[in-house]
């Protein structure tokens, strides 16, 4: 059993905002089974504002932990705010995690940024494509 | 909250008649096997008692029982002392693809040394074929590793056969029976093997000890140097309570083994059976006949098995998984890749392991707990979400 502090285990045990965004603004999906892990994120952007964050993740109770935080944190902020969450900043949140586990939490900011990638991208910000990066 | 242990292939309890018998050798027999007095012979009474029950537990001779401090141990020992004291013949070693690490990586060393290793592929269900080993000796093939029983998967593996066709080639054949001996029939001259392991944790013995078996007259070079202990093959003062316990332990899995397994096979059965009944593409994996009497082992497809862990715990439920988040290596199962399982699938293994203490309540306990926490990881797995999709798409 790996040894998850309190924190960690409470995200784990129970996870907030889990789920599916219908017609979300932005989709990010990261990993892979073969790895271990698999995050999808779906956003929804409200003059610039993250409005609601919803994901689903296929892997370890890190990994869980680790999405249901980073939903917390990205919720409610500028779209500029939420890029800027690092994996140190999430394992910072949740009070670390332990060292083999530390990619999840790259993963869980990964997705997020994807999602917000997406977005841009669908708005014609970054790219010049308007398809967007469809999953 | 209700404890269910179902992890014994990780460790089984010490019983209590074993732990009685290590006692005295903490206490008051304390002495030094080695030493020249009443102190040293009461020791050295203890570890020889101890090599003629687990010889007996084998049906080997005692003065073929070198004793270790675990399974691992008697693996690497096995390995590379084998291959080591055969390298004149040739440097070409055979070992299964779903070896313990203690074998697979001992024989990884031995490339490091110079040495040739050929992995012997598994079917489906983790059974090695004698004729892909026929197919994979050389002329310098000096040694041959390949399991009695595997832990993950519970298969049993035809060593007899494979053992006979390893004769013929004239390598030195050694089988890790860690997960069978003590616990199904192992009987060394019917098997026809040069070299066994066995480890006393998994025969309700205690950790820290296990035995090398090695037939009379075949070569091995020391795997630890020092003093005369063993015969002058493994040095190092023995651990006399331990090495005691494991005597008990295997005079004991001796006496009570067909009726242990009796006891142990129904549970398997039932949660074999029951499962897949209450819980949707779940995959058993391993042999469906020529497997381990109290192991269940199990894919549950599009979670991954430390999620399910961590979630059968916090009701009480000890288990084991070969998942990649649950391995220090994050490395999904070779087992299970090797039986020809896909990553993902690999990712959701679950490993029940029945023992002395457990009952049909526990089965019961483990089919109630185990749907709601599946439904629950599945509800937020975007493999399942996509495998739903997927289904509305296709009709299927």
């Amino acid at each position: 059993m790996p040894v998850y502090n309190e924190k960690v285990m409470d995200h784990f045990m129970n996870p907030r905002n889990v789920g599916e965004i219908e017609n979300a603004d932005g989709v990010g999906e990261v990993g892979n089974p073969v790895c271990g892990d698999m995050m999808t994120f779906y956003i929804k952007v409200k003059n610039n504002h993250i409005s609601d964050v919803k994901y689903k993740t296929f892997g370890c109770g890190a990994a869980i932990a680790v999405s249901s935080m980073v939903s917390d944190m990205a919720k409610g902020k500028t779209l500029e705010e939420a890029k800027k969450l690092t994996p140190a900043l999430v394992a910072k949140e949740l009070e670390g995690l332990p060292k083999n586990k530390y990619h999840c939490s790259n993963l869980g900011a990964q997705a997020l940024n994807k999602a917000i990638d997406d977005y841009l991208k669908k708005q014609g910000k970054t790219a010049k494509s308007q398809k967007g990066g469809k999953k | 909250m209700r404890e269910v242990y179902l992890d014994n292939v990780a460790t089984t309890p010490v019983l209590p008649e074993v732990l009685e018998t290590m006692l005295p050798y903490f206490k008051d027999a304390y002495g030094n096997v080695q030493s020249l007095h009443n102190w040293g012979d009461k020791a050295r009474e203890a570890v020889e008692d101890a090599r003629i029950k687990v010889a007996d537990l084998i049906k080997g001779e005692a003065e073929e029982v070198i004793f270790t401090a675990s399974g691992t141990e008697s693996n690497n020992f096995a390995v590379k002392g084998l291959a080591m004291a055969q390298q004149s013949k040739g440097r070409h070693i055979v070992v299964s693809a779903i070896e313990h690490f203690s074998v697979l990586h001992s024989a990884r060393t031995l490339e490091k040394w110079g040495f040739e290793v050929t992995e012997v592929p598994v079917d489906k269900y983790g059974l090695v074929d004698p004729n892909e080993v026929a197919k994979s000796l050389r002329k310098d093939t000096i040694l041959v590793s390949v399991m009695h029983a595997n832990s993950e998967v519970g298969t049993i593996e035809p060593i007899k056969e494979i053992a006979a066709v390893v004769k013929k080639s004239g390598a030195v054949f050694h089988t890790d029976a860690v997960a069978s001996a003590g616990t199904i029939p192992v009987d060394v001259r019917e098997l026809g093997v040069d070299a066994l392991s066995l480890a006393g944790n998994e025969f309700y013995g205690p950790k820290g000890v296990g035995a090398l078996w090695l037939k009379k007259g075949v070569r091995i070079i020391p795997f630890l140097d020092g003093g005369v202990q063993e015969g002058g093959r493994r040095a190092g003062t023995e651990n006399v309570p331990a090495i005691a316990g494991l005597g008990k332990a295997a005079e004991l899995a001796k006496a009570e083994m067909a009726k242990r397994a009796r006891r142990l096979s129904p549970l398997r059965d039932n949660l074999i059976a029951g499962l897949p009944q209450k819980i949707e593409h779940v995959i058993v994996t391993g042999h469906p006949t020529q497997r381990l009497p109290g192991h269940a082992s199990f894919c549950i497809e599009f979670i991954e098995g430390e999620s399910m862990l961590m979630l059968l715990n916090s009701k009480g439920i000890a288990v084991s998984s070969g998942s990649a988040c649950t391995s220090r290596a994050l490395k999904a199962s070779h087992v299970l890749i090797a039986m020809g399982l896909p990553h993902e699938i690999a990712q959701g293994s679950l490993l029940f392991s029945f023992g002395l203490d457990n009952t049909e309540d526990d089965v019961d306990y483990v089919l109630e707990t185990m749907p709601p926490i599946v439904e629950r990881l599945r509800q937020m797995s975007p493999l399942y979400a996509k495998f739903l999709k997927d289904k509305a798409k296709g009709g299927k």
